[in-house]
């Protein structure tokens, strides 16, 4: 998609086109006490040099500077991106965040989305991906929503060891509606206590994340099997890392029914918080109660292969309040990034970098055991754990940050009743000098 | 292209509704589909949205969707009941609803709550005056 700017030259002839002397003179239908009379209150341009440096002392600030060693992860994590990634981005063919509005006459972008589509799939080991969603809390109260339709109930159950801000919005999407969110506890290990699923003939779906919010890899196959002991429940998988899936069995191999979760981990920039991706999979029996778009390879008149946008009618514009979902879009660039991250690392790739992760973070986790730390949670983790450190901790992760290390994420704020509890997460850039001087550090 | 109300099929035997659906007496049972007139208003029907068996539901209320290449409807109760079969063939076919709309076509069968239910609907008469009445 081209960038188009309008020159004077541009402005001129479309007002001589439609019969108005001036920009004032277009605009004179909206009365002038609607108008802004002084300017903005901006600063000056600066140049391109002051521009660079005034972003530089900007992010000198804040902790996302190189200099910061961050062994924070909390659904946000620091992966390597190839420099290949970054590069094809920039092409203006791709460079757009816009799904499109006018799909078959842009057959590169269905074909970049179909792939994204076919690699999600393989990833998440379901039948069918959409074509995103906007992050992964978005993602999981759509999936929510569309396990209301499914099984025409109105309660469903999520874990509180989702992640905290994921469970936020799946409150506020579901809070008008009048659906009833059961929480169900976490157990003494880290995973989700599935004892305390209310009756299931009440559900329409069951919410877990795995690894969940506290790292711990929960028993989806378990959950799976409980779940569907009623015949209509459905068991959503959600994630905020997917990398985990190149070492553990899929949510497809587990058992659910929909999958959905994060991509950032897929080529994407952490960016101080956004954008995301949501990525979005479900079982085929489901695909007409799927929210958003999705896009069908099929073969034109001549028998060639195409891309078109497949079971629109489903969709805002053309079903109205009927719809599957009041997103009508999806997140392109972060899906473009994603699909070349997939199809660059590749399936071999995704799982050297996945046991990557998990040796880093375990040998994080000795380390801060050996030096006297304990592990409250014992389920098993991937590429994020949980430490308990000594009552007063505060004062030292404030001075470890002065010496530009974020010893993870406080949990008191998100869990009023884990005081002094600290998310720790190593990834595939924590080097061990980096790892042995937080382990060191910590202690001090 | 709509086809014109004379050159479609409206048998003697069975209710209609306002919503197009209509209702025959099959034994104890009652059968439900969508009538000619529904069925070439919407198109090349790809997909049948259906009920499962033991699922009840009320006289009017919504217990499936058509969805056509343009456009998805939802389909309503003519009379109240528990669902004891829903027509498996459409999955794969749903385009019997086409040609075969008060045959083949039908979507599902119900056990009434109140087979007076049936008097609420109207006559082959009376729909038709309905759709002659709508006619442009």
């Amino acid at each position: 998609m081209r960038y188009l700017p309008h020159t004077e030259d541009d402005i001129a002839a479309m007002l001589e086109t439609i019969g108005a002397n001036s920009l004032d003179d277009l605009f004179a239908a909206i009365p002038a006490d609607c108008r802004r009379k002084q300017s903005l209150n901006l600063p000056e341009p600066l140049t391109e040099w002051e521009l660079n440096r005034h972003m530089d002392s900007l992010a000198a600030d804040v902790a996302v500077s190189p200099a910061y060693r961050v062994f924070l992860g909390a659904g946000s994590y620091d992966h390597h991106i190839p420099a290949a990634i970054s590069q094809l981005l920039l092409r203006g063919e791709v460079f757009t965040a816009y799904t499109p509005y006018q799909p078959e006459i842009s057959q590169g972008t269905l074909q970049t989305i179909f792939e994204y589509q076919t690699l999600t799939a393989r990833l998440l080991g379901m039948d069918v991906a959409n074509a995103s969603m906007y992050d992964g809390a978005s993602g999981l109260a759509e999936a929510l929503l569309m396990s209301i339709r499914v099984t025409r109930r109105k309660k469903v159950a999520v874990s509180r060891a989702v992640h905290p801000l994921y469970r936020r919005v799946v409150e506020t999407y579901l809070a008008p509606t009048g659906y009833e969110i059961v929480e169900l506890p976490y157990l003494e290990n880290g995973r989700t206590d599935l004892s305390k699923l209310p009756p299931l003939d009440e559900l329409a779906g069951v919410a877990i994340q795995s690894p969940n919010f506290f790292g711990c890899i929960e028993d989806l196959t378990a959950a799976a099997n409980q779940v569907h002991t009623d015949k209509k429940t459905l068991l959503i998988a959600a994630f905020s890392e997917p990398l985990a899936f190149g070492l553990l069995k899929s949510p497809g191999a587990c058992g659910a029914d929909i999958a959905c979760g994060e991509g950032q981990s897929m080529g994407i920039p952490r960016s101080f918080g956004g954008p995301g991706l949501g990525m979005f999979a479900a079982n085929k029996k489901f695909v007409r109660n799927m929210p958003g778009r999705l896009i069908g390879q099929t073969i034109d008149k001549d028998g060639n292969r195409g891309f078109v946008l497949t079971l629109a009618t489903r969709e805002q514009h053309i079903r109205r309040e009927k719809a599957t979902s009041n997103i009508c879009s999806n997140q392109g660039l972060c899906a473009t990034a994603a699909t070349m991250y997939m199809a660059t690392i590749g399936g071999i790739g995704i799982r050297e970098l996945a046991s990557l992760n998990r040796d880093k973070a375990e040998y994080l986790k000795t380390g801060l055991t050996a030096a006297g730390f304990s592990i409250p949670f014992a389920g098993p983790t991937f590429n994020e754990f949980v430490v308990k450190f000594p009552t007063g901790f505060e004062s030292t992760y404030h001075n470890l940050l002065k010496k530009k290390i974020v010893a993870g994420l406080p949990l008191a704020s998100y869990y009023p009743e884990l005081a002094d509890h600290y998310l720790l997460c190593a990834t595939e850039t924590c080097s061990r000098q980096n790892m042995d001087s937080l382990i060191k550090e910590v202690q001090s | 292209m709509s086809k014109d109300i004379n050159e479609l099929n409206f048998p003697e035997n069975v209710r209609y509704t306002k919503d197009h659906e209509w209702a025959a007496v099959d034994g104890d049972a009652i059968k439900i589909g969508i009538t000619d007139y529904a069925q070439d208003q919407l198109g090349d029907i790809v997909f049948v949205e259906r009920p499962e068996v033991g699922d009840s539901f009320e006289q009017g209320q919504e217990f499936g969707t058509l969805e056509s290449v343009k456009a998805v409807s939802e389909v309503y109760m003519p009379v109240g009941g528990e669902v004891v079969a829903a027509n498996d063939e459409l999955e794969d076919t749903p385009e019997l609803v086409n040609t075969d709309p008060y045959g083949n076509g039908w979507i599902v069968e119900i056990k009434p709550a109140d087979m007076a239910d049936l008097d609420s609907l109207m006559d082959h008469a009376a729909y038709l005056d309905m759709l002659k009445g709508m006619d442009p």
